[in-house]
């Protein structure tokens, strides 16, 4: 008899409270974080019927999705964001959750600050009512985004109901060339993939070039998870993880951090564990990505051109629908093309190595004449790095300004839209129609593709403008 | 949150034939500032469906008067994206009570179950005649039979049968939700908690 298991297998099992034949696993949570958007109609549920929060001290409120990027001092002018802000401090002073609304010193994306403080740990089960909650998987953890029903349910039972998803390993080897990061290497693999390929699975990402990666190009990977389909990503936990979440302020200390330690130490795939579904590809082989259509899937290095409808899985309707959006057309080149906005920021690629590796390609260079530039960070955390390290005076000599901390661009809940027919690039996670504005038209890419466009005004090669990391 | 039961559904479809729809198309973001969960259906495919002047766009199948009915019928990989539960809201709110198509976005699937939506997931062959019947005369009619698993084109009596774990099935045909669920079980919940090493 095998006891082998995979790393998803270990964590999933220790959670399950209770199996329901023919039915879904109820599954125990272990972190719940909770923001504006998803949340109103949740608790509304549990004042409906009469229940508390059963685990406040394991529920963590943040405000992000529709906050401003300029003036957070100043009341918020929406009146349907401010309602929503005001609704998600209420419901968490009323249930004593914990909340760092605007303006609180911790403040930031949900997946920014999770790790930040340490709420984030290996081994955990982490829900959010959004889809990038698989960003927590880069720690060992199973993380993913739920619904609203589910965070009411979470909030009234710390638990959730969910077939337990297939096992999918992807493992890429090698090295990661010049000019490439952890976002090129997740667009690379949903570009393989698609946007379904991964749907039912919950994926484990091995191989030398996530053991390579930091911690933040591993929640950058994972977090993009979702784009493919994937219920959620995860990578076993190293040294490299252990010494990231040490000593931050929710992590155990002490003899509670040695016990932690010793059960983090068993989070592996074991060698003879089996998955439904393995897939390897060569790292040596990935290009800096970008996108051309409105799907993440639909992306390639960015030297091709783009691929003829014929060459294409799926419908070809759907996919010339697609390129008529984005305004381009089969076969031709997105280098030169020339772009109007800039987005560095979102829970992908909010971080501090990220506007690290964007100051790298800016850094005596100007802004483009041409373009405006949204350079918005995960959080107050990240906000004071770039100042502490020097970034925002590169930044600023170049032409840049820095924004207040948020979702910002990504979803557009905000000020922050990109307007009708305008093409962006961005660094974060979704190129659907109208995602940054009605109308707008967005290719994703890496910081360094965003700053190669950000200086040149046009789709560039980062490898060209490539000097020394500062 | 308690919903109508589903048993059978005898009903036109509305064809949407578009693979990769995803939820930011169902219900874009702006649209997802309100606190209750009433009212998304105005804006169901608000940017396929209205011009940015907010006058209709006609070519838009919400905006055919001869399509209509209880059935939304999507192409592959249907409500991919977002976690936003707001999507299942919206086509819930604007009246569907089904939606079939060859593949489904996972949480949307789920968040579809949650709220008293059917997804039913048929073949890429079925799902082509479903578009070709409901494209070429708008009146057929189709039958979701939840307690048999079968969905039906009733003009030529063709069906296919689909999967719903039993347990997800139960919880459509009574109106039941998890929590009712959970709730049973707390006592097993709390037991477990105390032993949670996090």
């Amino acid at each position: 008899m095998s006891a082998t298991k995979t790393l998803f297998d270990k964590v999933w099992d220790s959670h399950v409270v209770h199996k329901i034949q023919d039915g879904p696993d109820v599954l125990f949570i272990d972190r719940h974080m909770v923001h504006e958007v998803t949340s109103p109609v949740a608790f509304l549920g549990i004042k409906n019927r009469s229940i508390p929060v059963m685990h406040p001290e394991k529920t963590f409120a943040t405000a992000d999705h529709n906050t401003p990027t300029i003036n957070q001092h100043l009341p918020v002018a929406d009146p349907l964001s401010a309602n929503q802000l005001k609704m998600l401090e209420e419901n968490a002073n009323e249930h004593g959750i914990s909340y760092w609304g605007l303006g609180h010193a911790k403040n930031g994306i949900v997946h920014v600050v999770g790790p930040e403080y340490g709420i984030t740990q290996p081994g955990a089960t982490i829900v959010c009512g959004d889809s990038h909650t698989s960003t927590h998987g880069a720690f060992g953890a199973i993380a993913f985004g739920i619904g609203t029903s589910e965070v009411e349910m979470v909030l009234a039972t710390q638990c959730i109901m969910q077939p337990k998803p297939k096992r999918m390993r992807i493992n890429i080897n090698g090295k990661m060339s010049k000019g490439v990061t952890p976002k090129d290497v997740a667009l690379f693999i949903i570009s393989q993939l698609t946007t379904s390929g991964a749907t039912g699975y919950f994926v484990e990402y091995a191989g030398e070039i996530f053991r390579d990666m930091s911690m933040e190009g591993r929640m950058t990977v994972c977090n993009l998870s979702i784009e493919m389909g994937a219920r959620g990503g995860m990578i076993a936990p190293d040294e490299k993880t252990f010494e990231y979440v040490k000593g931050r302020e929710f992590t155990p200390k002490g003899a509670d951090w040695d016990k932690a330690k010793a059960y983090w130490d068993t989070l592996y795939t074991d060698a003879d564990a089996i998955f439904d579904k393995e897939l390897t590809f060569d790292g040596s082989l990935i290009e800096p990505m970008i996108t051309y259509g409105t799907n993440p899937g639909m992306g390639m290095g960015i030297s091709n051109d783009i691929p003829m409808a014929n060459a294409v899985q799926g419908g070809a309707t759907t996919y010339q629908k697609s390129l008529k959006y984005m305004n381009f057309n089969e076969g031709e080149s997105m280098m030169g093309k020339s772009i109007d906005f800039v987005f560095l920021g979102s829970c992908t690629n909010g971080r501090i190595e990220d506007f690290r590796a964007f100051a790298s390609i800016v850094k005596g260079r100007k802004k483009a004449a041409n373009v405006t530039a949204w350079l918005v960070p995960g959080s107050h955390k990240v906000e004071a790095a770039i100042k502490e390290e020097g970034i925002l005076d590169i930044l600023t000599e170049a032409g840049f300004e820095l924004r207040e901390p948020g979702c910002s661009a990504c979803l557009a809940m905000n000020d922050d839209k990109v307007p009708a027919g305008k093409l962006a690039v961005s660094t974060s996670n979704r190129n659907f129609e109208g995602r940054q504005g009605p109308g707008s038209r967005t290719l994703l890419a890496s910081p360094l593709v965003a700053a190669a466009a950000a200086v040149t005004g046009k789709v560039t090669d980062p490898r060209e403008l490539m000097v020394e990391l500062v | 949150m308690a919903y109508d039961k589903f048993n059978i559904l005898t009903s036109t479809a509305v064809p949407l034939p578009i693979e990769n729809v995803d939820t930011d198309q169902i219900i874009p973001a702006r649209f997802l500032k309100a606190t209750e969960r009433v009212g998304f259906g105005d804006n169901l495919f608000r940017d396929w469906r209205y011009n940015q002047d907010n006058t209709l766009k006609e070519d838009f199948v919400l905006n055919q008067d001869k399509f209509s009915g209880k059935i939304l019928v999507g192409g592959k990989n249907f409500g991919s994206g977002s976690s936003r539960e707001h999507a299942a809201w919206a086509v819930y709110d604007y009246g569907f009570r089904c939606v079939v198509s060859s593949f489904f976005a996972d949480i949307f699937r789920g968040n579809c179950l949650n709220i008293g939506v059917l997804p039913v997931q048929v073949s890429a062959e079925f799902l082509q005649k479903i578009f070709d019947a409901v494209e070429s005369d708008p009146a057929t009619e189709l039958e979701v039979n939840l307690p048999e698993q079968k969905i039906t084109l009733l003009p030529t009596g063709e069906s296919e049968s689909f999967d719903i774990n039993d347990y997800k099935k139960n919880n459509m045909l009574n109106g039941f939700d998890d929590i009712d669920y959970l709730l049973n079980i707390k006592k097993d919940i709390a037991a477990f908690a105390e032993n949670t090493p996090l």
